[in-house]
């Protein structure tokens, strides 16, 4: 069955690119037409941005490491950094009381269905469905997604479900005493096993008590920007945790193309400073991957 | 006759594309939430003006396409498509001959079924969340039919190069 649609969908596809390109059209013509002078401030605005990031990736980078090295003194294994690939929206509208979008990367990139998307500022949603020219991407606020979630301030566990507004995710399950603040970051959990933990999802905005009921009512708002967004990032975890305790064959990095592979087993000898963390088990995927994240950094 | 009936089904794709095409369409939440199914309505057109040649087959081949197009459950709109058509088939004769508004309303019951269908073959994958915008299209298409019948039918007899042709 699955087979079946993924054949037609190929017939289907340049149906979606037609219609996806006037707005395509436009957006280019619109960045054509952008003077030298606004490109000259925003490469400016640009460049601290990127000064200051790194700044702070260099002190997440010596953070990670104690990280790596204490969670080894107890003996605990270490989840390591993602990969992701940039993929477009096509500006297509399945169906209109569904938050699903099209992008235009599907199983030809090893795209896979549940696998988490992110964009610059927060969670956008899962995969759906991976087709071999295209995925289908369900937005968190979705009214049939649910997606794990903890208060980045006291780690308050929580469910947010979308309420199929672009603007609102609504947490129903947490009662009247819960302590939590408009205001709040609530980062996903990573306990239903689809999305990494430690990624922003959405701010509380709004808690209401209800006194004649169990539950509060809470609403939050995304902080992916699900209605602007053109460009996604899709996610690859590494699902199965690294060893840190026992070393690992040396030959198995060397095949790799990367030179930089830092050996995961090491990082008892307390000597890195410089250490750049890679799932490993993606490979075939690579070339594809324009930047590396790390899991735990997000958080913060 | 042969002519003619190459011409038909040149312009009978033509239309299903931009069908397709409009059905798709993103829009402003508002507008978004009026675009009727407008493969249908094609293929109800087709179906009454070429009852020889578009059948329930086509309709069957359509809409599984128009599944793989939307993400549906595959063979949701396969049926859907193929029992309006089979409705229309039978009916055609009749249906001809009725005046333009008249015509209209069958359409409002033949859309009315289509999207109780929709509901219900989704309502069994996973539960629903009913609101009034889910019954907006039936309305919409109804008001439109008249402009789809009168668009297509021009188009099907003159085609692109208009009345002098």
């Amino acid at each position: 069955m699955d087979n079946t649609r993924s054949i037609l969908s190929v017939l289907v596809y340049p149906i979606q690119l037609l219609v996806s390109m006037p707005v395509d059209f436009v957006e280019d013509t619109y960045e054509m037409l952008i003077s030298y002078t606004d490109l000259k401030k925003e490469n400016a605005i640009l460049k601290q941005k990127q000064l200051i990031d790194s700044i702070k990736l260099l002190k997440f980078a010596a953070l990670e490491n104690e990280n790596i090295r204490l969670r080894s003194l107890l003996e605990n294994s270490f989840k390591l950094g993602e990969q992701v690939l940039v993929a477009e929206l096509l500006s297509v509208n399945l169906v209109p009381y569904e938050h699903v979008v099209v992008v235009n990367k599907g199983s030809r990139f090893g795209v896979y269905a549940k696998q988490p998307v992110l964009d610059g500022s927060g969670v956008v949603g899962q995969v759906i469905r991976s087709l071999p020219l295209s995925s289908e991407i369900m937005l968190i606020t979705d009214p049939n997604h649910a997606i794990p979630v903890q208060v980045n301030r006291n780690g308050l566990r929580t469910i947010a479900i979308g309420s199929g507004q672009l603007d609102r995710l609504i947490l129903p399950f947490l009662p009247n005493n819960a302590d939590i603040l408009p205001g709040d970051l609530l980062v996903t959990s990573g306990l239903g096993g689809t999305f990494p933990q430690g990624y922003p999802v959405a701010v509380v905005d709004n808690f209401t008590v209800q006194p004649n009921k169990p539950f509060a009512n809470i609403y939050a708002t995304p902080k992916a920007q699900l209605d602007r967004s053109r460009e996604l990032l899709i996610v690859w975890t590494d699902s199965t945790p690294v060893p840190l305790t026992f070393p690992q064959p040396k030959t198995q990095t060397q095949t790799q193309t990367q030179t930089q592979t830092q050996t995961q087993t090491k990082t008892k000898t307390k000597t890195k400073t410089k250490t750049k963390t890679k799932t490993e088990t993606e490979t075939e995927t690579e070339t594809e991957t324009e930047t590396e994240t790390s899991a735990e950094n997000a958080a913060q | 006759m042969q002519h003619n009936n190459q011409h038909n089904t040149q312009r009978y794709l033509v239309t299903l594309l931009l069908a397709m095409c409009l059905k798709i369409l993103p829009l402003p939440v508002v507008l978004n939430y009026l675009n009727p199914d407008w493969v249908l309505l094609v293929l109800i057109y087709w179906t009454l003006a070429t009852p020889e040649r578009v059948g329930v087959f086509n309709a069957l081949v359509i809409g599984i396409l128009v599944d793989v197009l939307t993400g549906r459950l595959l063979g949701q709109h396969a049926l859907i498509y193929a029992l309006i058509s089979y409705t229309c088939l039978k009916l055609h004769k009749r249906l001809r001959h009725y005046p333009v508004p008249q015509q209209a309303l069958f359409i409002f019951l033949l859309l009315m079924f289509s999207q109780m269908m929709m509901f219900w073959i989704e309502n069994i994958q996973a539960p629903v969340q009913l609101t009034v915008s889910f019954w907006v299209p039936v309305f919409t298409g109804t008001i439109l039919w008249p402009l789809v019948y009168s668009g297509l039918r021009y188009f099907r007899i003159f085609g692109f190069h208009g009345r002098h042709d």
